[in-house]
């Protein structure tokens, strides 16, 4: 029986009068990679800035490790073991890597000065172990700018994986990267499972989904229209899920 | 000689080092052509002297710049502060505690009222520190009526008069003690303190800040207040040399201020810096009026190389950064 980390009841969002998430019911286990699908405007992005502590819900419960919850906060979510990789975005360019790796949650002494060497030392050990970069042009000192997209996915990959984080929670991770790159990153992906963790991850591309996912959840208009283990469904069936849901999408508001 | 160049330390001071070469050029520029005036200490006791002043606003302006922000208002700010410090002082016969908490906590609360109107209004830091620059010398022409203050009888001789600003074993004026501890103090901030190393991320990409879990508006305000602090104590450091306050007390520090940090170093598009740099900024600024004179030319030229300086430096910083992209 597969034990679950997060699970959120009854989620209403609205910003002003626009109702972006209605009534979401979603489950993910320990050691699960769930993809969420849609079209844009969704919902896809709301959903997980309530994960993530970014939105407050206005109203449901959020259950993590079958406890009940409320996520005020970015801070907060890390805490409790929920790690967001956005895009690239996520890291500042004209800092060194061991700086970006520890922004926002440095290592000091009490009176909030750097640990330096402990960060340089920690940061090499993320480097190296959780990430696997094996060139020797990319150090602890790099600046983020020489960095390709894939290397800088991959640098957020190893952080929230120092951060022994629970749920690793993707915004669209293959974004703008190559193919190389893009294979990468779905193999970080992969890798989770074999941590015993579990991610959330939002992709455009129904291939890449399809590959890395064990579930996919599909919104539409804010709400969960579907839901498949990945046992149950091919790709191209996915794929013609999508389309019909386009359609009847469609028929669905002339109702 | 290739090594050196490639060596890691060279690599990622780039911008302090180039600055420190254009210091030393001039600085021999200066010492050859008026062997007369360099050769002896009296010139670098004016130095000394005179460039604590402007250089305790353009090391703590350097974490405003950092952050892609700008502070024109801090000659107001010297100007408000420094009122207020002699008032006090005059009116309680001379009480330093209260006349200094008194003024410097004005300092902050002007650097408040700045941090807010950019972080929670949005206005753009320039445009609301030139409304917040009017603002505070307005008032203190309202308040001052146009006359200054004589502190000499309640300041001179006394023991905070002579921590402030006499010579330390007759020779080294105090303020520049301080501004070398300042300095190294603000360094080490800068580089290896919390608060220093958000300042760079805000100023690198507020957006990557904020989803790293930096509180942007905070890092804001206190870099806002901090130059507010600091323009109240070199407003001090002022009325303790010249013991008397003036009502366009501040006024001439803007651009030799700023001038100091782009000099040094610290660019205007904010997340890159170095306070070594300003400290280097200040000694160029600071010693061109005199070292001008010195040499031979007229006043007249002392703006004018001013101008040159400035532009060859940003230029030089500039192509190094188009180089590394």
């Amino acid at each position: 029986m597969a034990e679950e980390l997060l699970k959120l009841q009854n989620i209403y969002k609205n910003f002003g009068n626009v109702k972006v998430l209605k009534d979401v019911n979603i489950k993910i286990n320990k050691g699960e990679v769930v993809a969420l699908i849609g079209d844009n405007g969704a919902g896809k992005s709301t959903l997980i800035k309530v994960i993530t502590g970014v939105h407050s819900p206005n109203s449901g419960k959020v259950f993590f490790k079958e406890k009940e919850v409320q996520i005020k906060s970015v801070a907060q979510s890390r805490k409790m073991g929920i790690e967001a990789v956005y895009q690239e975005r996520a890291l500042c360019d004209q800092q060194e890597l061991y700086r970006n790796i520890f922004a926002g949650r440095e290592i000091t002494n009490s009176f909030g000065f750097l640990d330096i060497k402990k960060q340089r030392k920690e940061a090499e050990k993320i480097l190296r172990d959780y990430i696997g970069f094996t060139s020797k042009a990319i150090t602890v000192d790099s600046h983020v700018m020489g960095l390709s997209g894939g290397e800088k996915q991959g640098v957020a990959f190893g952080r929230s994986l120092y951060f022994n984080s629970d749920l690793i929670v993707l915004d669209e991770p293959t974004m703008g990267l190559s193919i190389q790159e893009t294979e990468k990153v779905l193999n970080f992906v992969k890798g989770l499972k074999n941590e015993n963790k579990s991610a959330i991850f939002i992709d455009h591309n129904i291939i890449h989904v399809y590959g890395a996912a064990d579930r996919f959840i599909i919104l539409d208009r804010g709400e969960v229209v579907g839901e498949f283990n990945k046992e149950d469904i091919t790709r191209e069936e996915l794929v013609q899920k999508m389309i019909q849901l386009h359609e009847s999408g469609k028929i669905k508001v002339e109702e | 000689m290739n090594n050196l160049l490639n060596s890691y330390f060279v690599k990622t001071h780039k911008l302090e080092i180039s600055i420190t070469i254009i210091a030393v050029v001039l600085f021999l520029i200066y010492f050859l052509g008026a062997p007369h005036v360099f050769t002896r200490f009296p010139i670098y006791r004016a130095f000394m002297q005179s460039m604590p002043f402007f250089g305790i606003i353009a090391i703590s302006a350097t974490f405003v710049v950092t952050l892609g922000e700008i502070d024109l208002s801090f000659p107001s700010i010297v100007g408000i502060t420094s009122l207020i410090f002699g008032i006090i002082m005059t009116s309680t016969d001379g009480n330093f505690f209260i006349a200094f908490i008194l003024a410097t906590s004005l300092g902050m609360f002007a650097g408040l009222i700045n941090g807010l109107l950019v972080t929670k209004i949005g206005i753009p830091s320039i445009v609301a520190t030139i409304g917040t620059l009017f603002f505070w010398r307005g008032l203190v022409n309202v308040i001052s009526q146009g006359s200054g203050i004589a502190i000499v009888d309640v300041a001179d001789g006394t023991w905070h008069h002579m921590i402030f600003v006499e010579k330390l074993f007759g020779k080294i004026p105090m303020q520049f003690i301080w501004f070398i501890v300042l300095t190294g103090l603000m360094q080490w901030v800068y580089r290896y303190h919390k608060f220093g190393n958000h300042i760079h991320f805000v100023g690198d990409n507020k957006a990557s800040a904020q989803m790293m879990g930096i509180n942007v508006d905070n890092v804001k305000i206190i870099a806002f207040v901090q130059l507010g602090f600091f323009s109240a104590l070199a407003g001090i450091f002022t009325m303790y040399e010249m013991l008397y306050f003036w009502p366009t007390q501040g006024e001439g520090l803007m651009l030799t201020t700023l001038a100091a940090v782009f000099v040094g170093g610290t660019s205007v598009f904010g997340g890159k810096g170095t306070i070594f740099g300003t400290f280097i900024g200040v000694l160029i600024i600071g010693s061109l009026e005199s070292g001008i004179v010195a040499l031979g030319l007229s006043g007249f030229y002392v703006k004018f190389i001013n101008g040159l300086m400035i532009t060859v430096a940003v230029t030089v910083y500039a192509l190094i950064q188009r180089r590394k992209n």
